[in-house]
């Protein structure tokens, strides 16, 4: 009887096993492809990630306030459950104690802002306690609160107490609109929500830019699919020009345009249709910067849907036609579906770029026309750090959510320009 | 489209009314960019335009504003101009100053990002390559997040990005970075932060190219007994060299065009035209920024050309037929 043969393994020309010897030289290409893309990933984390990660950090953390106050920190570790309403003697000295450091450090500033972004005002009574501490006498909560009654606020002493942690989601609750009162933190009113109110203005209205880009890039990208070759190749410059022209000639062109002096105006007092002294208002506010942003972000629009319907077959709508539908049928019925991809293609991304925006409100939008982004760069320019992170961070939570979507729905290797 | 001969008197209606909108839309995209360039040769200080401009006289025209671009920060405007007033305006003039900071930021921000990108994106579109979806994202991030948050993340970054003077480093890079060594308000910095800009135009347009690239060129070539170097340069380059060069132009663009992160996290040494033009809009508006602005017309009208004569050859070299 025959032994039955030993299991044959495929062996390379070497005598390696060949399933083996196909593993590895995968994981080498897949080594080398990576070491490639190594280079510039290095890169991007250190010029992009870790910034923006510094700058999540910052939004958690300040120390102004912990660091230049050990005395009271170390009263607050011991006594977490103090009333903020009557604080004790104790707290007092430690303050008192902590003032004078401050003065002679000159760190009542930094202290000072810290409790500033929970307790607004809070600055000027640092200092003016900083200055008159050295002279405070026991009973220290007597000389303080005569100094000032200020002091005795719960408010300040829940901020005090709270700030006394290097990390805190603070800066997030300011940004949602949150007080800090004297029962704690509490929803502000409904006149006082700069921040949400600011957030929700920016969405809808980069919601109505995106809708106004969709209505007038739809005919002028079906316009360019179906024309032949030699014309839309033409056309398209037209769209491309814009697209590489600089922001801010485009701003510039604008403000020329629409300012009360400017050209549109200058023609309609021209045509007659409005008086000299009824010139429209359509610069500084809302107007100009809606208008502005639609120019500028309509290319982003054209070009994806051009893509797509640039392959639809012409000859689906003429079978729907011979089919007896009427034009409006085959529009809704037989065009405008496989034209989808290419709608929200360009939506998305129209949509991602308005909430960002922030050159042309700046510039055109007046007191009216600011986004969110303007509002973290005005907490920049009054040095509010730690409150603009916080903003950017929910501002970039929101953009990181709208990325994935577009690319579960579109793909970002569908991006393409021209 | 032409209008089908059986066009019932309602669709011949709607056909004129449909290309009278477009025309109104495309109206619309480039009018605002051919408005500002007889508005640079208004002779008045004015955004409009004036009676005279408007019959064609001769007087309503001037090159003053783009005088004005030589003459602002020059020591000594009214001299005669001679080879010390046009030297002086190299040096000294305001706007001359900025576009030499914008030419020489926006070329190193170019090499950066076209080197870079270009190596990764023949990674990204090799087969084999891991992760391939999520290393796209992140490449592309730099695009869709919006740039305040960028220039908000640097500018705390970079404050403390600094190395010591005497340190290697410091003698390695020292001539780039501010005077305390840092990267905020280096040139350095403004082009490490322009070139993060420019990458995910230079990762789309490549990989674009690339995607009808047949990789079995490069074994081809190995096989013939080239080695990488010689693969890279005398296959792969000639193939993408049209794809690379207009993700080049796009990041040039990018940078070119950046203010924002420039506002916050450049110096007083690192003026640049979009700065210029951002402070001048800003501050006291004047026709010397539409003139500014006509060179810019005329200068990406340039790089569209050839972006647009690159991406012909391209679909030619990789057989791409129609468009």
């Amino acid at each position: 009887m025959a032994e039955a043969a030993p299991p044959q393994t495929l062996t390379t020309a070497d005598g390696r096993p060949l399933k083996a010897a196909l593993l590895a030289a995968q994981s080498r290409a897949k080594r080398r492809a990576f070491l490639l893309v190594l280079p510039l990933l290095f890169f991007v984390l250190l010029t992009f990630l870790i910034p923006i990660g510094y700058m999540l950090k910052r939004s958690f953390e300040h120390d102004g306030f912990a660091a230049s106050a050990p005395a009271l920190v170390a009263w607050f570790q011991g006594n977490a459950d103090f009333d903020p309403a009557n604080p004790p003697e104790e707290a007092f000295a430690a303050l008192v104690q902590d003032l004078a450091r401050m003065q002679e450090e000159k760190t009542t500033g930094i202290a000072g802002t810290r409790i500033n972004y929970s307790v607004p005002g809070t600055i000027s009574l640092f200092k003016k306690g900083a200055r008159e501490a050295k002279g405070l006498t026991a009973p220290f909560k007597e000389s303080l609160l005569a100094l000032d009654a200020e002091w005795g606020k719960p408010a300040l002493w829940r901020g005090m107490a709270s700030a006394s942690h290097v990390y805190t989601a603070e800066f997030y609750k300011v940004a949602a609109d949150m007080k800090l009162t004297d029962d704690g933190w509490q929803r502000g009113a409904d006149n006082e929500r700069i921040y949400l109110y600011l957030f929700f203005k920016t969405f809808l209205v980069s919601a109505l830019i995106t809708v106004i880009c969709l209505l007038l890039a739809f005919p002028v990208a079906h316009l360019l699919a179906t024309l032949p070759m030699a014309k839309s190749s033409l056309l398209m410059i037209l769209v491309l020009l814009p697209f590489w022209t600089s922001l801010l000639v485009r701003t510039t062109a604008w403000i020329s345009l629409l300012q009360e002096q400017g050209i549109v105006n200058d023609l309609l007092v021209g045509l007659g249709l409005v008086g000299d002294d009824g010139r429209l208002t359509m610069m500084y506010n809302m107007t100009g910067t809606i208008v502005a942003m639609t120019h500028v972000l309509l290319p982003f629009m054209i070009l994806p849907l051009y893509s797509v319907m640039r392959v639809i077959p012409p000859s689906y709508a003429r079978a729907a036609r011979s089919l007896g539908a009427t034009s409006w049928t085959t529009f809704r019925r037989v065009y405008l579906p496989q034209t989808l991809p290419g709608i929200a293609a360009g939506s998305l991304l129209v949509f991602i770029l308005a909430v960002g925006y922030y050159i042309t409100p700046a510039l055109v939008g007046g007191a009216d026309g600011q986004l969110i982004s303007n509002l973290i760069a005005e907490n920049m320019r009054r040095s509010n750090w730690s409150l603009a992170a916080a903003v950017a961070g929910m501002l970039l939570a929101a953009i990181l959510l709208l990325y994935w979507l577009y690319d579960r729905l579109v793909g970002i290797d569908r991006l393409k320009f021209g | 489209m032409a209008l089908p001969t059986y066009a019932d008197p309602l669709e011949r209606a709607w056909y004129y009314t449909y290309r009278t909108i477009c025309v109104l839309i495309f109206l619309f995209l480039i009018a605002p960019i051919l408005v500002v360039i007889p508005l640079s040769f208004n002779v008045e200080p004015y955004f409009t335009f004036t009676e005279k401009m408007l019959t064609l006289d001769p007087e309503g025209y001037s090159l003053r504003w783009y005088d004005a671009l030589l003459t602002l920060g020059h020591p000594a405007p009214e001299t005669a101009r001679d080879a010390t007033w046009w030297a002086a305006a190299w040096e000294r003039a305001t706007w001359v100053q900025a576009a030499k900071n914008s030419f020489w930021v926006g070329l190193w921000a170019t090499i950066l990002a076209t080197t870079l990108g270009t190596i990764a994106a023949l990674g990204l579109s090799r087969p084999e390559m891991p992760y391939r979806r999520l290393i796209m994202a992140l490449l592309i991030s730099p695009m869709i997040v919006p740039i305040i948050i960028i220039a908000v993340g640097m500018s705390f970054f970079f404050a403390r990005a600094c190395v010591a003077p005497d340190s290697v480093m410091g003698l390695l890079l020292g001539w780039a970075l501010s005077e305390k060594g840092c990267l905020a308000n280096s040139h350095l910095g403004v082009i490490v932060a322009h070139a993060v800009l420019g990458i995910p135009f230079v990762i789309i347009t490549v990989t674009a190219t690339l995607s009808g690239f047949d990789q079995s060129l490069i074994r081809a070539a190995q096989s013939l007994g080239a080695n990488p170097r010689i693969t890279f340069f005398k296959v792969i380059m000639p193939l993408i060299l049209p794809g690379v060069i207009s993700g080049a132009l796009f990041a040039f663009v990018t940078s070119f065009d950046e203010v924002v992160a420039v506002l916050f996290i450049a110096g007083p040494d690192q003026q640049t035209i979009p700065r210029q033009m951002f402070n001048g809009i800003r501050e006291a508006i004047s026709p010397a920024i539409l003139a500014v602005a006509t060179i810019l017309v005329v200068i990406s009208t340039a790089l569209l050309a050839s972006v647009e004569m690159l991406r012909r050859r391209s679909d030619r070299l990789r057989g791409v037929t129609g468009r």
